[in-house]
């Protein structure tokens, strides 16, 4: 298995103190890993740092092995990394169908971004049904359609997710996590998937990593991680 | 009544140029969440541009055009460098900032052109056509409001139905979720900086013709009252921007038609107070909460 992303002992923060310490992180090509941990132990800021939002203090951040420091935001979806932020960042001013389109606005290969657009609204038939509508109407669920839409528009290899199911209800939920189930196993999308409904990520996950206090304190397969009661009691609450 | 229409088409015309320039207020505020005050100095400068164009050339129409397109230039290079520095913890640094570029772009008007007034003149005729005896439009004015409107539509057409414009106003809502959409942000705004510019700069041109003449200070007041027309209309709406000019320009006029042109200024004054008082947020205004 082929590293996709790597991080080396990342850290990173926001002001004098940092959040991020010495992480060390691999992500295997057409694997969804699980990120997991308590509130503030700093899940966010690591997608933030491997996205580009934020600069790294000391570490690096290599995709495909290549070194990704002095890469703007920008560049990144042109590399093929899409991350949905916490919140989903539905710009809720525009509609349904403007949403969707600035994801594909960058792709020079039109006629490709046009089908593209296509197949999200195939997959997400509620999208389809209020194209016009503006993203405030929406609700929780069809915002996370969206913003998960928006990312797929611009058939990325990699996406980061934060914390998806905010806020959503169970059913909802597992649809968001089985649909990252199927990208998957029919088109090879790798996930680094932020999460703190430990149960719904480990179920579609193969590896998982927990973080307490900007550290990681765990990496190993999933079920290893369902299945390991002390260190289940320790950081993850269960 | 004759004078109350005249007043009305007098006003209406001015108007027009304050809605004009209310919209460039209106542009730079909605991207950057700050009002350009420097927007009348700017517009001045490449006025005079456009008047040594003009005499060199003896062409008044291609002075326009380098004004319209001076303001391009000057909007952008603005943005790139001296606004993109600004902190924008506060509010009110963006205005010290542009409050300095006025200092800066009067200041060297004066010292290149001195400060009488130059001439300014209209490339149509100022007189008033009459109807029935009534005083109603000029040529000038016709040209005034088809300018405006040609304005108004480009933009709106750009903003929303070009994928640029959906790029510029996804930058302004949400631009950190652009950046991860490969949008430029940084682009963005540039191009909204230059565009707004270019907006001022050609209401400069439609409404200094109708001044004392060409002067550094000739649009500070065209500014307040542009400035208040945005507010009167709420300045997150682009349409409140038009129809607070309109407002404007109409007060204006029957200000100084009845009760005499000093008492004008005041006039507009009164208004930004009342409005700040009783509707802060504009006619226009929704109280929708911007994005997380």
């Amino acid at each position: 298995m082929t590293a996709l992303l790597e991080a080396e002992q990342l850290t990173a923060g926001y002001g004098a103190a940092p959040v991020l310490h010495d992480v060390d992180l691999t992500v295997a090509t057409g694997s969804i890993t699980a990120v997991l941990g308590a509130n503030g132990a700093g899940k966010t800021t690591l997608l933030r740092t491997l996205s580009g939002l934020l600069r790294p203090a000391a570490g690096r951040v290599l995709l495909d092995g290549r070194d990704l420091r002095g890469v703007k935001v920008e560049q990144m979806v042109r590399r093929g990394v899409a991350h949905v932020p916490e919140g989903r960042g539905v710009v809720t001013e525009l509609t349904v169908d403007e949403n969707l389109r600035l994801g594909g606005l960058w792709r020079r290969d039109r006629v490709d971004a046009r089908r593209a657009l296509n197949e999200v609204y195939d997959l997400f038939e509620p999208l389809a049904r209020r194209r016009r509508f503006p993203g405030h109407q929406l609700s929780g669920g069809e915002r996370q359609m969206l913003a998960l839409g928006r990312a797929l528009v611009g058939r990325p290899r990699l996406l980061l997710l934060d914390e998806p199911s905010l806020g959503l209800a169970p059913r909802v939920t597992a649809q968001i996590m089985g649909l990252l189930r199927t990208l998957r196993d029919n088109t090879g999308l790798t996930v680094l998937l932020v999460e703190q409904n430990v149960r719904s990520a480990l179920s579609v996950a193969d590896t998982g990593i927990v973080m307490s206090l900007g550290r990681v304190v765990a990496d190993a397969d999933a079920a290893t991680l369902r299945d390991d009661e002390e260190m289940r009691h320790a950081y993850l609450g269960f | 009544m004759d004078r109350f229409v005249f007043l009305t088409f007098d006003g209406l015309s001015r108007g027009a140029v304050y809605a004009a320039f209310a919209l460039a207020l209106v542009l730079i505020w909605r991207a950057t969440r700050i009002v350009n005050f420097a927007q009348g100095a700017m517009a001045v400068a490449t006025a005079y541009v456009g008047y040594s164009v003009s005499a060199a050339t003896g062409s008044y129409w291609l002075g326009f055009v380098v004004a319209v397109l001076g303001g391009l230039l000057l909007g952008a290079v603005t943005e790139r460098v001296v606004m993109r520095f600004v902190d924008h913890s506060s509010p009110l640094n963006g205005v010290v900032v542009a409050l300095g570029l006025v200092l800066v772009i009067q200041g060297v008007l004066g010292m290149i052109y001195g400060n009488e007034f130059l001439p300014a003149e209209a490339p149509f005729s100022r007189d008033a056509f009459t109807v029935g005896g009534v005083a109603l439009l000029s040529r000038f004015d016709l040209f005034v409001f088809g300018a405006v409107c040609v304005v108004v539509v480009l933009l709106a057409v750009l903003f929303t139905r070009t994928s640029v414009g959906l790029r510029m106003r996804a930058s302004a809502f949400a631009p950190d979720v652009s950046r991860l959409l490969g949008v430029n942000v940084g682009g963005m705004l540039t191009l909204g900086w230059a565009l707004a510019a270019a907006v001022g700069s050609l209401a400069g041109m439609l409404v200094l013709p109708t001044e004392l003449g060409l002067h550094p200070n000739a649009m500070d007041i065209v500014f307040v009252s542009s400035f208040t027309a945005a507010v009167v209309g709420g300045l997150d709406s682009a349409i409140g921007a038009v129809a607070g000019g309109l407002i404007v320009g109409l007060l204006l006029s029957y200000v100084s038609g009845y009760l005499g042109a000093t008492v004008a200024p005041i006039a507009v004054l009164v208004l930004l107070v009342a409005i700040l008082l009783g509707r802060p947020g504009g006619l226009f205004s929704r109280s929708a909460a911007r994005a997380v």
